[in-house]
């Protein structure tokens, strides 16, 4: 049985990334090209409009912030759903995504934080408060280093997958938590004006610019993940073609 | 030079582990230690190799050169554990030991390809060493002791976990160090295949 | 130099091992403020204290393998037996510990800073600070790691030996930083008491690190 489900587990194996590699092949540059043109036009519009009559300038940093805070959650999101991927269906191309998800998640709550403490200090008047919703997006910041730090500490990527995606799943808990923190607590930050119901209560003339950088920011994390995950596979076909020729070295030279 | 042993005892703990020991080694000489398990020919070659202290007895050099008190400052050992690290690659790792190691006085180590192709693993140097199955790992163990020169090469169970090739291959490697006038004095269950070589049993003691 | 540069190369590929002493410094600043409350006031009062303490037990997280992972291979057997002094292996031994896990933690500090809402003096002197005094953290550490080498269950037998053998490091680490941010104090003097510890635990340090390797040979 060993023997048998060894050999087709490695053929599925292979046989899913390689058509998954085409894909992106083809799909990769179209993406990248979208991406350009999504921001070329949202970073025109949001230096176009003006200016809020509270918040001067430093409105536009929002134009950057929300969409990167929003991407940082939906990061983590498509993390839990590979998670899921790679405990339920173990699917081989899972684990790959949630591995390439994270450095990417993690520099878009980094940015993030940097855009939101920037506008913090001319407008709260310090970098940083340690209320619910910027505690909880720097709780997931350490979350996703944390998940970095696992999948390089382990050698085998197989079992590497399992143990962190079992941590990805248990650490989903703070996405709701970062969601609704500005609305169960009573915080600094200012509750959601987009994605609520009832409508956003925020005005067209930012909306806009708004909408498409977030358009903008999810091609971005699409290309950049696609481009990743390549990569990813890659990398393993590197690492085990190189312990091929481990194994097979030093044979030929012995043999009489 | 001359490798001198005179009355040389060792305990660990309270056990006396080996009483007496005394042989002398010239320049082209082998000794190979042999013993049942637990006869303390690991202990000896530590003791060689300065890493524990003798209870009685002396080691001591003669005719060799000058500014080295210690014998185990002209000698490798090469212990069970191969002191190499998984994570670099093998390159990395005997880079540094040469480096760090450096050559005694009377010889030079030969360079890296030349030693990995010397133990028939040329051309996977750039790989971490952990991709390594245990037998290669041991091989390139062995490459370290030609990428520095040392004229005593101190050498325990060298050739546990290689294979019948390995082993030949080995077997010359010491026979070519002997014939430049080196010293080896190696602790095994089988026989290394170097010809002529004084032998040492080791028989522990019966309380 | 050839024995830094690999210890360099190791601590950065192992599992990132110098990546987890910063994030364990992250981890431990940012779960103060869910212990005292999130008074701003407060914090830039403590954060200099806050700091040095994180910064104190990150330090000594990856000391225990300072020679373990040595022994564990084999390699400390051949380093024993060089013609180089022991003592000035160990000290290189330490400045590479230093520069891959202590060095990271400095860097990382004036953003912790921020969190902790502490002014930019106080940040300025924090950082300073500890660059002074975490190299002796890792002198003091390095006896501690040498003297538990050999033991099983090492790693929180080097913390509880080290911590209180730093601990005159935190006081004028801590102290310094305060008389910087309040004015009558003089800064010098406390700062020029924690190079004095760090020079002389340099000294110590691998000296005392050499002569315990030596005897844990077995």
């Amino acid at each position: 049985m060993s023997e048998n489900s060894l050999a087709i587990r490695k053929f599925s194996d292979l046989a899913n990334p390689t058509r998954f590699l085409a894909l992106a092949d083809r799909v990769l540059p179209w993406l990248a090209a979208l991406t350009v043109l999504f921001f070329a036009a949202g970073l025109w519009l949001s230096f176009t409009t003006e200016g809020d009559y509270q918040q001067g300038e430093t409105v536009r940093i929002m134009y950057v912030h929300v969409p990167s805070a929003w991407l940082s959650m939906m990061c983590y999101t498509v993390m839990a759903i590979s998670a899921l991927g790679t405990l339920v269906w173990r699917h081989p191309l899972a684990d790959v995504s949630a591995k390439a998800a994270a450095p990417i998640g993690a520099s878009f709550t980094f940015l993030a934080l940097v855009t939101g403490s920037l506008w913090g200090k001319p407008m709260w008047g310090t970098w940083w408060v340690w209320d619910a919703r910027l505690t909880s997006v720097f709780v997931l910041f350490l979350m996703y280093l944390g998940l970095m730090a696992l999948n390089r500490a382990m050698e085998d990527p197989a079992r590497s997958a399992r143990v962190s995606a079992v941590l990805v799943l248990v650490g989903f808990v703070n996405i709701p938590i970062i969601k609704f923190s500005v609305e169960w607590w009573n915080t600094l930050h200012q509750p959601a004006s987009v994605m609520r119901l009832g409508g956003p209560t925020i005005d067209p003339e930012f909306l806009w610019p708004l909408m498409i950088m977030a358009i903008a920011f999810t091609l971005l994390f699409f290309t950049l993940h696609i481009a990743a995950m390549r990569n990813e596979i890659w990398r393993r076909r590197v690492t085990s073609l190189r312990r091929q020729v481990a194994r097979n070295a030093g044979r030929e030279s012995l043999a009489p | 030079m001359r490798l001198l042993v005179e009355g040389l005892s060792a305990r660990r703990g309270e056990d006396l582990i080996f009483n007496d020991i005394s042989f002398s080694l010239a320049a082209g000489e082998a000794l190979v230690v042999t013993g049942p398990n637990g006869s303390g020919k690991s202990t000896l070659l530590r003791v060689l190799a300065g890493l524990l202290q003798a209870e009685t007895g002396k080691i001591s050099l003669k005719d060799g050169p000058p500014g080295f008190e210690h014998p185990h400052e002209l000698s490798h050992y090469l212990g069970h554990r191969n002191a190499m690290k998984r994570e670099l690659t093998v390159e990395e790792n005997l880079s540094f030991w040469r480096r760090f190691l450096g050559n005694s006085p009377g010889g030079s180590g030969i360079d890296l390809a030349a030693a990995a192709e010397a133990v028939g693993l040329a051309g996977i140097t750039h790989l971490p060493f952990g991709y390594l199955s245990a037998g290669q790992q041991r091989r390139m163990a062995m490459a370290k002791l030609l990428v520095a020169y040392r004229p005593i090469w101190i050498l325990d169970e060298p050739t546990a976990a290689l294979d019948a090739g390995a082993d030949r291959l080995f077997a010359g490697l010491v026979t070519s160090h002997l014939e430049r006038g080196g010293i080896v004095i190696a602790a095994t269950h089988q026989s290394l295949g170097i010809g002529q070589s004084k032998t040492l049993q080791m028989t522990g003691f019966s309380h | 130099m050839s024995l830094f540069f690999r210890d360099l190369k190791l601590s950065v590929r192992a599992g990132g091992g110098a990546m987890i002493g910063v994030l364990f410094f992250m981890t431990v600043v940012s779960v103060i403020p869910f212990g005292v409350g999130p008074d701003l006031n407060l914090l830039a009062r403590i954060g200099p204290a806050i700091l040095w303490i994180g910064a104190l037990l990150a330090s000594l997280l990856g000391l225990d393998r300072l020679f373990q992972a040595e022994r564990e291979d084999g390699s400390l057997d051949l380093m024993l037996m060089q013609e180089t002094p022991l003592i000035l292996t160990v000290f290189v031994k330490c400045a590479a510990h230093w520069s891959a896990s202590g060095l990271p933690l400095v860097v990382a500090s004036p953003f912790l800073g921020l969190f902790m809402n502490m002014d930019e003096l106080a940040i300025g002197a924090t950082m300073l600070t500890l660059l002074a005094g975490t190299p002796a953290i890792t002198f003091i550490g390095a006896v501690g790691a040498a003297v538990a080498v050999a033991l099983p269950r090492g790693g929180l037998l080097v913390s509880i030996l080290v911590l209180p053998l730093a601990i005159p490091v935190l006081i004028f680490g801590v102290s310094a930083v305060y008389a910087a941010v309040e004015d009558p104090a003089p800064f010098l003097p406390p700062l020029m008491i924690l190079m004095a510890i760090t020079l002389f635990f340099a000294v110590i340090g691998p000296l005392a690190a050499a002569a315990a390797l030596r005897h844990s040979a077995d």
